[in-house]
């Protein structure tokens, strides 16, 4: 080596090492937030302790006394508090699990009219996410939820062909239903998915095995339906009744008999919710296939692929790796807003929460299960997400 | 029609014009060009020649005069722009490969999607491609894991998937390091050499002295000179090609 290496220097003192003043900044920073929330803690039991109020879990196991209007699990008011947290939070999960599917389903839906050549169609979808998203929320949930006061009583229901029936109490579904059949059928369910997923399982250790790719997934679900709907008929010829169908709703005296009846405040809910987040999806969708690069179109046109192929074949799948980090947050925020069904009188969780909190006065445990409980759900989304977008990155190098 | 299909044009641009706007792009571009023949275009950016090719397919919509490609008619008849297209292949100078799907896929999906083939059948095809353009053993990777040299091969090979009557290179090594434009020209001059129909804009001059029939020059919008390569290189008529030709080699 002609060129002369100054000596290496080792002893640097440890107030001018970048990597000691990281630490000792970092160790800073952690002892004075630990030491405002440790403050805030002793002052709030302080508190508490002199109004006599301080926080406990026990009211969980003594009885509610106070009714929920609706439950996926059986609920009286002479259940727990703990119970009629779970209702709450299960009817939680119910509006953001449908809501959530249904704003996917039509944001797409929208963000693609957006970027329509057909000029009616694309500024009905403009004027639409231009007026919904620049409305509050909560407004638009109570123009929901008047709207389905105003429909006609059960007995004069709005009838649409005998399967959707609307009226001031809420929405009746006509809806799939199982029969006393159902078990004679539930074995030929079972084999076709076996088979189904045995097939699939040795296609794909074949492609594997040969190094090629293959469809397996089509004719693996073709033989499961196949099965099950074989052993549909099959179930129909030899007990006479179809394992499955559709129950319609039939008008009794006072009210519907059959079909899948939701009250007035969770369809307000669900439509306010999906209708908002939807306007947010849309343009999610819309600079997602936008950011796609020109020349992607192009080639696949070029190719000879029509316009639906090039946007569900090309355009589509790589929009979609733009568009899930942004759709991540709407899908948190669609389930984060769900609280304002208090607005509406949907017994959702923080409905139920803070009813519990007004017959206990035990509010920082009330809110404390509150915050958790939302952040769980949330953390949950958004762990789903994270790992559905790592899966679809592109590979690279 | 027929009487079209009779000539030996496989090609047949009759005054074609192209405005942006104000802009004119295209004037009055005539251009006929016969089966197997290997057409090079090449002049100054911004003389319209990316347009002129990319009229041929619908990339870019004439307003005036008429194309006639393999017979067909380029009119807003979606049937014959689909038709055409399918008959024409197309090269890209940013290689424009799906990013999201393997080689193999990127090759096989118009068969399977436009031509309604086998995915058997396709596959078999895009591997004996890769061959041909010498990378077979990349039909798995992605688009994002190959060099410039291998993604334009890759590009190649799928446009000869749809087995089109006519290829159009739009610029194929412009955007390529120097060192993959010669990998990129070998295939093309065997293509050449095969007898497909090329429309090929580029500056490659070596390419052009080597394979083309006819050479086309272009400025602001208009053919101002054709000839075989011999007497565009010896002999431009026109003072304008011999500036350009003079500055470029």
């Amino acid at each position: 080596m002609a060129v002369s290496t100054p000596p290496q220097r080792t002893a640097i003192p440890f107030y001018r090492d970048t990597r000691i003043i990281a630490i000792i900044l970092q160790a800073v920073f952690a002892v004075l937030v630990i030491g405002v929330l440790w403050y805030l803690y002793t002052n709030m039991i302080e508190g508490l302790r002199r109004a006599n109020l301080l926080p406990t879990f026990a009211f969980l196991r003594t009885p509610a006394g106070f009714p929920i209007a609706e439950s996926v699990i059986p609920y009286d008011p002479s259940m727990t508090y703990g119970r009629a947290f779970i209702v709450g939070a299960l009817n939680t999960l119910r509006v953001a699990v449908t809501g959530i599917i249904l704003a996917t389903v039509l944001g797409i839906f929208i963000g693609i009219c957006r970027l329509s050549s057909n000029w009616l169609l694309r500024n009905t979808a403009t004027v639409y996410v231009e007026i919904v998203r620049n409305v509050p929320l909560l407004l638009q949930l109570i123009l929901w939820f008047f709207l389905t006061k105003a429909f006609p009583r059960v007995q004069e229901s709005i009838n649409a062909g005998g399967l959707i029936f609307l009226h001031n109490r809420g929405v009746t579904l006509a809806w799939p239903a199982t029969t006393a059949s159902f078990g004679a059928w539930a074995p030929w369910l079972w084999a076709g998915l076996l088979a189904g997923a045995g097939f699939y399982a040795v296609r794909r250790y074949q492609f594997v095995r040969r190094d090629r790719p293959g469809v397996a997934l089509p004719w693996a679900a073709l033989i499961a339906g196949t099965i099950a709907l074989l052993g549909f008929v099959v179930t129909r010829i030899a007990s006479g009744t179809w394992p499955v169908t559709l129950d319609l709703p039939e008008l009794q005296r006072f009210n519907f008999e059959g079909g899948l009846t939701v009250t007035a405040s969770f369809a307000a809910l669900l439509v306010g919710l999906v209708v908002y987040t939807a306007a947010f999806i849309s343009e999610i969708v819309r600079s997602g296939i936008q950011a796609v690069n020109k020349g992607q179109r192009e080639a696949a046109r070029a190719l000879g692929l029509t316009n639906g192929q090039t946007l569900r074949l090309v355009i589509f799948p790589q929009a979609l790796r733009i568009m899930i980090p942004p759709m991540t947050s709407q899908y948190l925020n669609l389930t984060k807003n769900s609280s304002l069904a208090i607005a509406i009188a949907f017994p959702d969780l923080f409905y139920v929460g803070n009813t519990i909190n007004n017959q206990t006065g035990q509010a920082v445990p009330v809110i404390l299960m509150l915050m958790a409980s939302y952040l769980s759900v949330s953390l949950l989304t958004s762990l789903l997400m994270n790992w559905y977008n790592r899966r679809i990155q592109l590979v690279e190098r | 029609m027929s009487d079209h299909r009779s000539s030996d044009d496989i090609i047949i641009c009759e005054a074609v014009n192209k405005w942006y706007g104000e802009y004119h792009a295209l004037r009055d571009v005539s251009l006929r060009v016969k089966k197997g023949e290997v057409i090079v275009v090449f002049g100054p950016s911004g003389s319209g020649k990316s347009t002129f090719i990319r009229t041929i397919n619908r990339l870019e919509e004439h307003q005036e005069g008429r194309i006639i490609v393999d017979g067909i008619e380029m009119s807003n008849d979606i049937r014959n722009i689909d038709a055409i297209r399918r008959e024409t292949g197309m090269v890209f100078q940013q290689f424009n490969l799906f990013p999201h799907l393997t080689v193999i896929d990127n090759i096989t999906l118009a068969p399977i999607w436009v031509r309604k083939k086998t995915r058997k059948e396709s596959e078999a095809r895009a591997l004996e491609l890769l061959e041909r353009v010498g990378i077979k053993e990349q039909a798995r990777k992605f688009p994002g894991q190959l060099s410039g040299g291998q993604q334009q091969r890759v590009a190649i090979a799928r446009a000869l998937a749809m087995e089109p009557r006519i290829m159009l290179f739009d610029e194929p090594t412009s955007a390529l390091d120097p060192e993959m434009i010669k990998e990129v020209l070998d295939v093309m001059k065997e293509l050449a050499r095969s007898g497909m129909t090329m429309l090929c804009v580029t500056h490659e001059m070596g390419f052009a002295r080597e394979v083309a029939d006819r050479m086309v020059f272009m400025d602001r919008g208009q053919i101002v000179e054709e000839g075989t390569p011999e007497q565009i290189f010896t002999n431009p008529r026109q003072e304008r090609t011999k500036l350009f030709l003079s500055q470029i080699l």
